[in-house]
C-alpha cells in the first residue's frame, strides 16, 4: 500500500514538472542559423542565375518591357518564407536576420529556410498534394500523414528528386512500413479485391512527374498532343502486374486487361512508353522500369515538370499553366529548359534549385512598378506577381504574426497543437483551393468574413495572455516602437513616416486602452490587400 | 412555444402575393431596382414567361439517366429499373420519383443530351460552362453569365449562391471572379462570420486605419490591387453584414408544413433556401446533391438519391407555383455526364457522355415535353440529339438573353455567350 501511494506521488510529480515546463518553456534567444556560402559559388551556379536572368532580360527587351527595381531584403524575406514555409517572418527571426551583415542577409535567409523543419514539411504537404491529391483516401489501406511525414524525411535528408520519385513509384512492401506504397495504394479499389487501379495511377504519374495531362486520353485523342488512347493503356499496363496482398504492395506475374467499352470485348494490353522508348530499361519489374523511364536524365518531361513546380511554389505561379500540363501552345519560357538542365545534370539536388530560382534577379524584383501599368511586366515576369496566398498561408500567417516568437516545429506542444487545430478549422472556413492549385483569382466576399469576424483572426488579435498583441504593449512602451513592432509583425516591413503618424495618433485616444488599440492596428493590417496577397 | 412575431411575420407575408416574406424595405427594394411599383412584381404565367433567375439542382458525379428520367424497363439494359406513369400521358419517369410525376406537367425532359467529356471535372465545366475546357479562355458559368446580364434585383447578399458547393462550383470565368459563387453549407447553420462584435465607432476606426495602409500598397500597382478584388469584396462584406435579406439564407422562418415537404436532408433544405434566395432578387442558385459516381452499385445509390431528390425537387417546383414564381424561375435538373447503358461487373454503370438527361422546368420553358430519345439497347446513338452548347442556348432565351452577344475576354480574344442553338420545341407554345 505504501508502495502504491508512493509510486502515485511521484507520478504526480513528474506529470506535474513535465507540464510546467511545456507551459513555461526555457527563454533564451535562439542562436542564428549556419548559413552555406559556398554553396553558391559552387560549380556553375552563378553561370546558370545569370544565364536565366539574361533569358528573361532578351525577352523584356524585345517586348520593350520596363523590369522592375529589385525588392528589399524584408520583402525577400517574406516572400521566401511564404514559398517555403507557408508562413511569414517571425519577430524573432527578422532581428537574426538583420544581424547578419548587409549583403549576405538573403542568402543567409535561404539557408535558414532550407536547415527548418518547417521548409521540408511545407514542401511536403504541397507535394503530397500533386502525388496523392488531397482527399482521405481508402481507410485502412491508405495513410497519408504517414506519406507526407517521409516525403519531409527525404527533402531534410537531400534524397535527390529523381531518387525520391523512384521509389513512389516503385517500392514494394506494406503502406505502414514502407510509407512510398502510399502513392499505389490510395488507388485501390475496394469494389476490386482491394486492387490497386492502373489507369489512375498512370495519370498521377504522367501529370505529377511529367507535366502531361495523358489521362485525358482515357476517353479521347488528346487534342493538342500527339498522346493517343492506345499510349495512355500502355503506360497503365506498367502497373498490370502491380498487386496488393498480405505483404503489402509487390509485383507479380499476371496481362494488363482492358474492356472495350463499345465492343465489350477484352483484350491484353502490353506495357508501353510514347516517346523516347530506349530510356526504358529491360531489367527489373515493370514498375521499376517505369520509374527509370519517367526520372531518366534524358527524358526532357521530368526535370521541367519539377521545375514548374518549385517555380510555383517560390512564386504563387508557374512557368507554364496549369501547372501539371507543359503542353501548351502559348511559348514557353526559356529559363524552364536552363533551369531543368542544371536540375538534372547537378543530382536533381532540390535545395540547388531552390538557391538559384530565389538568386535570380527576375525572382528578386520588386512587386510593384511606377514605371509599367499595362500589366504585361507582370506577365513577363519583369515585376514579381501579385498571387492570392492559399488559405494555409494565410492561417500560418495569422498564427505568426499573432505570436512574437517563431512558431515553428521545435515550439512546444501547447503552442503547436492550437496552431494546427485552429488552421485547419479555419482553411475549411476559408476555403482550400484543392489539390495543387496556382490560380490567379481575386479574394472573395465569404473569405474576407473570415477575415474580419472568424474565430481564428478575433481570438489572434484579441487580448489573451499569448498573443503578440498583448506581449507587444508591455514590450513596447513609445508609441512610435509598438507601432513599428506591430507592422513588422504582421507585414514584415516598417511604417512609412505617414503610417507612424497616423496610427501613433490614434494611440493617444483616450477612448480606448491602449491594449485595444494595438488589437485594433493588428486586425487592420491583417485585413489589408498586403497582407493576404503574395508580393 | 411559437413567438408572436414569427406567426404575425407569416401572415403578413401571405397577404403580399408575390414578394412574400420580404421585409418592407426589402421589398421596396427589390421593386426599385427592378424599376417596378411594389406590390406589382412582374406578371408571372406558369408557361412561356420570361424567366429571371435559374435554380441548378447540381447532381454531382454524373446521375445514371436509366435510373431517373430515361428509363428503359423490361430491356436488357435497364437491370431491373422499373417505369411510372406521371401526370403527362406518354411520359414515364424511372420508379422512385413518384412526387416529381405528379409534376411533370411542368416539366421537360431533353433524353438526348450529348458531350464529349467522360471526366468529371472537364465534364463539370462543359456542362456548367457550354463549352469544353480550353487552355486559352476560361469561360463562365451559366449563373454568372445570368448575373452578368440581368439587372441587379437590390439584392444586398450575393446575387450568385451554391449551397452544399461541390468540388467545382460555378465560377465567373473571363467575366471575373466577381461573379463566381458565393458558397454555402447546409442552410440548417447560420450563415458563416456574418456577426460583428465591435461597437460602431470601433467598427469605423478600424476602416479608416485600412484605407491608409492601403494606399500605401496600391502605389505602383493600382491595377493589379484593383484587380483582387480586396476593396470591393469588404465592401461586400460589410454590407452583407448587415442586410435585412440575410434572413433569405435562413429556412427556419418557413412553416414547419413547407420544411417538411422538401425533406429532412441538406439538400432539401438547400432548395428551400435556393427559393427564399430567389425572391430576394438572387439571380442564379447551384444546389448539390453528390453521390452520383455509381461505378458500383448503381441501382442501390441511386434509389437512396432519388429519395433526397424526388420530395425536394417537387416541393420546389409546388412552392414556387403557389407563389406564384414558377414562371419567372427556371429549374434545371442535371449532373456533368450519365451513365452506360451497360452494366459493368459490379453492378455499376460508367461515365457515359452520349445520351444522357436534362430536366428543366418553369420560367419561359414549355412543360411536359420530351426532347429527343435513347435507344433501349443502348447500342444506336440517340435521336435527336441536342448538344451541350444547344443546351446553353435555350437556357439563355427562356432567360431572354442574347445567346449570341460576343463578348472580350481580358486578352482581348472575342467569345460568344453559347455557340449552339436554341431548342424550339422547348420554348415555343
Amino acid at each position: 500500500m505504501f508502495l502504491r501511494n508512493l509510486l502515485f506521488l511521484s507520478m504526480v510529480t513528474i506529470g506535474t514538472l513535465t507540464l510546467g515546463f511545456n507551459l513555461i518553456p526555457p527563454r533564451h534567444g535562439l542562436p542564428p542559423t549556419p548559413s552555406n556560402p559556398e554553396s553558391y559559388q559552387v560549380d556553375q551556379f552563378q553561370g546558370t542565375v545569370k544565364q536565366v536572368d539574361a533569358s528573361f532580360q532578351k525577352s523584356w527587351s524585345a517586348d520593350n518591357i520596363q523590369a522592375a527595381l529589385p525588392a528589399d531584403e524584408l520583402a525577400l524575406a517574406r516572400r521566401l518564407s511564404l514559398g517555403l514555409m507557408g508562413t511569414i517572418p517571425s519577430l524573432e527571426e527578422i532581428r537574426q536576420l538583420e544581424s547578419q551583415p548587409a549583403g549576405e542577409r538573403v542568402n543567409w535567409w535561404i539557408d535558414h529556410i532550407l536547415q527548418d523543419r518547417r521548409y521540408s514539411d511545407y514542401l511536403a504537404e504541397r507535394m503530397a498534394r500533386a502525388f496523392v491529391g488531397t482527399e482521405d483516401g481508402p481507410f485502412i489501406f491508405f495513410r497519408r500523414r504517414k506519406f507526407v511525414a517521409w516525403l519531409s524525411e527525404q527533402i531534410t535528408k537531400g534524397v535527390p528528386y529523381d531518387q525520391m520519385v523512384r521509389e513512389v513509384i516503385a517500392t514494394e512492401g506494406l503502406w505502414t512500413e514502407k510509407p512510398a506504397t502510399n502513392f499505389i495504394t490510395v488507388t485501390v479499389q475496394n469494389d476490386k479485391q482491394n486492387q490497386p487501379d492502373p489507369v489512375r495511377l498512370a495519370g498521377r504519374v504522367t501529370r505529377a512527374f511529367l507535366g502531361v495531362r495523358l489521362d485525358c486520353a482515357q476517353c479521347h485523342d488528346h487534342p493538342f498532343a500527339p498522346w493517343k488512347q492506345s499510349d495512355f493503356e500502355g503506360f497503365s499496363a506498367f502497373f498490370g502486374q502491380t498487386h496488393i496482398g498480405f505483404q503489402g504492395v509487390y509485383d507479380g506475374p499476371g496481362e494488363y486487361v482492358v474492356e472495350d467499352r463499345k465492343k465489350e470485348v477484352k483484350r491484353t494490353v502490353a506495357p508501353m512508353v510514347a516517346f523516347s522508348r530506349d530510356l526504358l530499361p529491360k531489367d527489373g519489374t515493370l514498375r521499376e522500369q517505369m520509374a527509370s523511364w519517367v526520372t531518366h536524365k534524358d527524358n526532357p518531361y521530368f526535370a521541367r515538370a519539377a521545375v514548374n513546380r518549385v517555380w510555383a511554389l517560390l512564386c504563387g505561379q508557374p512557368l507554364v499553366t496549369p501547372v501539371d500540363n507543359l503542353e501548351t501552345e502559348a511559348p514557353i519560357a526559356p529559363a524552364l529548359k536552363i533551369l531543368a538542365d542544371d536540375f538534372s545534370s547537378h543530382n536533381f539536388d532540390l535545395s540547388r534549385l531552390v538557391r538559384i530560382i530565389a538568386s535570380t534577379e527576375t525572382y528578386q524584383k520588386q512587386s510593384l512598378s511606377l514605371l509599367d501599368s499595362s500589366g504585361l511586366a507582370e506577365k513577363a515576369w519583369a515585376q514579381f506577381p501579385l498571387t492570392r496566398l492559399r488559405p494555409e498561408q494565410v492561417a500560418g500567417s495569422i498564427l505568426q504574426a499573432s505570436s512574437v516568437a517563431t512558431v515553428n516545429a521545435d515550439s512546444h506542444l501547447v503552442t503547436r497543437l492550437i496552431r494546427l487545430g485552429a488552421q485547419n478549422d479555419f482553411i475549411k472556413r476559408y476555403g482550400d483551393s484543392g489539390e495543387d492549385e496556382f490560380d490567379s483569382r481575386g479574394g472573395t466576399i465569404p473569405q474576407r468574413l473570415v477575415m474580419m469576424n472568424g474565430k481564428l483572426v478575433t481570438e489572434r488579435t484579441g487580448g489573451g495572455a499569448f498573443t503578440a498583441t498583448t506581449r507587444i504593449q508591455w514590450l513596447a512602451s513609445e508609441d512610435p516602437k509598438a507601432v513599428e513592432l506591430v507592422f513588422l509583425a504582421v507585414l514584415t516591413r516598417r511604417p512609412t513616416p505617414e503610417e507612424s503618424a497616423f496610427f501613433e495618433e490614434k494611440l493617444q485616444n483616450p477612448e480606448l486602452s491602449r491594449g485595444q488599440e494595438i488589437q485594433d492596428l493588428f486586425w487592420t493590417l491583417v485585413n489589408t490587400t498586403e497582407f493576404s496577397w503574395n508580393h | 412555444m411559437e413567438p408572436l412575431g414569427r406567426r404575425h411575420f407569416f401572415r403578413t407575408s401571405a397577404s403580399l402575393a408575390g414578394a412574400s416574406w420580404l421585409t418592407p424595405v426589402g421589398q421596396w427594394l427589390a421593386c426599385a431596382a427592378e424599376g417596378i411599383a411594389p406590390g406589382a412584381l412582374p406578371p408571372k404565367t406558369s408557361f412561356g414567361g420570361t424567366a429571371s433567375s435559374v435554380i441548378v439542382l447540381w447532381m454531382q458525379g454524373g446521375p445514371s439517366q436509366l435510373e431517373t428520367f430515361d428509363p428503359h424497363e423490361g430491356s436488357r439494359i435497364a437491370g431491373g429499373t422499373t417505369k411510372i406513369q406521371t401526370a403527362v400521358k406518354g411520359l414515364y419517369l424511372a420508379s422512385g420519383l413518384e412526387q416529381l410525376a405528379e409534376e411533370m406537367g411542368s416539366v421537360s425532359l431533353i433524353r438526348s443530351m450529348m458531350s464529349k467529356e467522360g471526366d468529371h471535372e472537364r465534364g463539370t465545366y462543359n456542362i456548367k460552362t457550354g463549352f469544353r475546357p480550353d487552355p486559352t479562355v476560361f469561360h463562365p458559368s451559366l449563373g454568372a453569365v445570368v448575373c452578368h446580364e440581368l439587372p441587379n434585383g437590390g439584392t444586398e447578399i450575393p446575387r450568385h449562391v451554391s449551397i452544399l458547393s461541390s468540388q467545382w462550383p460555378a465560377r465567373g470565368g473571363y467575366l471575373g471572379d466577381k461573379w463566381d459563387a458565393f458558397l454555402m453549407d447546409d442552410p440548417a447553420g447560420p450563415v458563416p462570420d456574418t456577426k460583428s462584435y465591435l461597437t460602431k465607432e470601433r467598427e469605423k476606426k478600424r476602416m479608416e486605419g485600412l484605407q491608409f495602409v492601403e494606399q500605401s500598397f496600391a502605389k505602383g500597382r493600382a491595377k493589379r490591387v484593383e484587380e483582387t478584388l480586396h476593396r470591393e469584396t469588404i465592401r461586400g462584406a460589410l454590407k452583407l453584414m448587415t442586410s435585412e435579406q440575410l434572413k433569405a439564407f435562413d429556412v427556419s422562418l418557413e412553416p414547419q408544413s413547407i420544411r417538411d415537404s422538401y425533406g429532412d436532408s441538406a439538400f432539401g433544405r438547400g432548395c428551400l433556401a435556393a427559393r427564399r434566395l430567389v425572391e430576394a432578387g438572387v439571380r442564379c442558385v447551384e444546389v448539390n446533391l453528390g453521390g452520383w459516381d455509381t461505378h458500383a452499385n448503381n441501382h442501390q445509390f441511386c434509389a437512396a438519391n432519388n429519395k433526397i431528390l424526388d420530395p425536394a425537387f417537387s416541393a420546389l417546383l409546388r412552392d414556387l407555383r403557389q407563389r406564384n414564381m414558377l414562371g419567372s424561375t427556371l429549374v434545371i435538373c442535371m449532373g456533368e455526364f450519365g451513365r452506360t447503358p451497360s452494366i459493368n461487373p459490379t453492378g455499376g454503370r460508367d461515365h457515359w457522355p452520349g445520351g444522357f438527361s436534362i430536366a428543366l422546368a418553369g420560367g419561359g420553358i414549355q412543360g411536359g415535353r420530351v426532347i429527343g430519345e435513347t435507344d433501349p439497347e443502348g447500342k444506336e446513338e440517340p435521336k435527336k440529339q441536342v448538344k451541350v452548347a444547344d443546351f446553353h442556348s435555350t437556357v439563355f432565351e427562356a432567360l431572354g438573353i442574347d445567346h449570341k452577344k460576343v463578348n472580350q475576354t481580358p486578352i482581348g480574344r472575342t467569345v460568344k455567350f453559347s455557340e449552339g442553338d436554341p431548342v424550339r420545341a422547348l420554348l415555343d407554345a
